[in-house]
């Protein structure tokens, strides 16, 4: 009987202390989320997948396809008659996919020596905060160009891989606020075939670049690549130079444009890298600045909104 | 002591019958505005509701992280330039609905939801409307209405090749059921 009681007691204090709980608790209380416990991975270190020439730790989105189109026009210092350059330009266009978050893939063909390159870029740390924290994103970069001159365009190999150019690339990035991103490159790049005898076959090299945004919508970015040593040969055997370039990224809802000058005329690894100079670049003292622009259409092809108000 | 089993029973009963508060089980937020080159729409599934059905008072929050677009660049832009959702992480809705509904009879009944939503940081004093259906153990919540992005401070720059509407159209779909305390 006791023990009916107080079990009568307890059944009828529980529902009425829940009750005036829940009753006084704001529902908005409810709906908090302890965000220590959720992993919040930096979104946008860079703007684009390159910071000007070189590759930033972005990739393209899953299953997103990028058409790139990219010019540089000849050099400022060409003058008048020449329109300061812009009478001629080298291009490269590109396809370039993202198959998850983390890893993609692209095509593209330049203009300069008619190369194919092929290359792929996987995302081995992302900058987190939260539950998990990392300081720094980490990407994988690995490529391959193909010179395709046949001997009347000026390419005369012994064999098929002397046109080959192989590229690998560690790029770690950090976004220090959301103005200011700072990445550092480590590259390596072996030729199989070079045309000066001075110039050293593999060069390592290393990138620094970084953007500093303007304005919500526009960043300052500057990238030099520099090739220590005397790896492409001494000061006064040198024909090939450190490249160096300075661009904005305008956002224009959707797309990135890439505006830059630069002293290199090629826009992959091996002609940034290794050709600057000579028929395909110069130095900035000289005046042989490019200018140029990256420019993105980017295509989703991966499944769209369900049911998304039409 | 028949008696007393019978009040025990009761008083289990009535403590269930106290339980007024609802909470989302399926929700979807979206929202549309019609651009010329491509429409810009997202969606969020992750919506945190709760509403107390006793007194018609509804807290909803969530993420703006949480929004899908079918463009994962607009995705990123609308989150670093647009909603600045590293500062404002959550846009809230804290509201009491006007009518007086029986949340015991299933049925459909047309209500205003009277609250501030806070946006971007910027809060705005709104009567929304909605429509509540009841049925057996569930409550489901519509809600279509336009925001503005003027009032919340969002802006729309001058620089973009796709022309953005200044008035988005937003649409809720919410499927409640009755509160469990973990």
């Amino acid at each position: 009987m006791k023990l009916l009681v107080s079990l009568l007691v307890v059944g009828l204090l529980i529902p009425a202390v829940s009750t005036q709980a829940l009753a006084q608790d704001d529902l908005m209380d409810l709906l908090n989320i302890d965000s220590s416990q959720v992993t919040r991975y930096t979104a946008a270190t860079f703007k684009a997948i390159r910071i000007i020439n070189g590759h930033s730790v972005e990739t393209t989105k899953a299953k997103h396809l990028d058409f790139v189109i990219s010019h540089r026009f000849d050099r400022l210092n060409k003058g008048p008659s020449e329109f300061f350059g812009l009478d001629y330009a080298t291009l490269r266009l590109g396809f370039e996919y993202g198959l998850n978050d983390r890893l993609m893939i692209g095509v593209g063909r330049s203009s300069i020596e008619k190369t194919y390159d092929f290359f792929g870029k996987a995302r081995l740390l992302r900058q987190s905060s939260g539950a998990r924290r990392t300081p720094l994103s980490v990407t994988a970069f690995g490529s391959l160009a193909i010179d395709s001159r046949t001997p009347t365009q000026g390419g005369e190999f012994r064999q098929t891989t002397d046109r080959y150019v192989y590229c690998g690339q560690l790029l770690i990035a950090r976004k220090f606020s959301d103005r200011l991103s700072l990445q550092i490159s480590p590259t390596v790049l072996h030729r199989n075939r070079i045309k000066e005898s001075f110039e050293q076959n593999t060069l390592v090299a290393v990138g620094v670049g970084g953007r500093f945004k303007l304005s919500k919508r526009i960043s300052l970015n500057a990238e030099y690549y520099f090739v220590p040593g005397e790896q492409l040969g001494t000061k006064n055997q040198r024909i090939h130079h450190d490249a160096l370039a300075v661009g904005f990224d305008i956002e224009t809802g959707g797309h990135v444009f890439q505006l830059h000058f630069t002293n290199s005329f090629g826009m992959i690894e091996k002609q940034f890298i290794g050709q600057t100079g000579d028929a395909y670049g110069g130095r900035w003292q000289n005046g042989d600045i490019h200018w140029g622009f990256n420019l993105a259409r980017t295509f989703n092809l991966g499944p769209r909104l369900g049911n998304a108000i039409r | 002591m028949k008696t007393i089993v019978t009040l025990f029973a009761l008083s289990l009963l009535a403590g269930r019958a106290t339980a007024q508060l609802f909470t989302a089980q399926t929700t979807e937020t979206s929202f549309f505005s019609k651009a010329p080159l491509e429409d810009i729409s997202a969606i969020n599934r992750k919506i945190g509701v709760v509403m107390n059905t006793s007194t018609g008072d509804i807290a909803v929050k969530m993420q703006m992280t949480d929004f899908s677009f079918p463009n994962k660049l607009m995705q990123e832009h609308f989150n670093e330039n647009y909603l600045e959702s590293d500062k404002y992480p959550t846009a809230t809705f804290r509201g009491k609905i006007q009518e007086l509904i029986d949340f015991t009879k299933p049925g459909s009944y047309p209500v205003t939801v009277k609250g501030t939503f806070d946006l971007h940081g910027v809060k705005k004093e709104r009567t929304l409307p909605g429509t509540v259906t009841v049925q057996a153990g569930k409550i489901a919540l519509t809600s279509e209405f336009t925001v503005a992005l003027a009032d919340h401070r969002i802006e729309i720059p001058k620089l973009v090749f796709q022309k953005i509407a200044e008035v988005i159209s937003v649409k809720n779909t919410w499927a409640l059921v009755p509160y469990q305390r973990q």
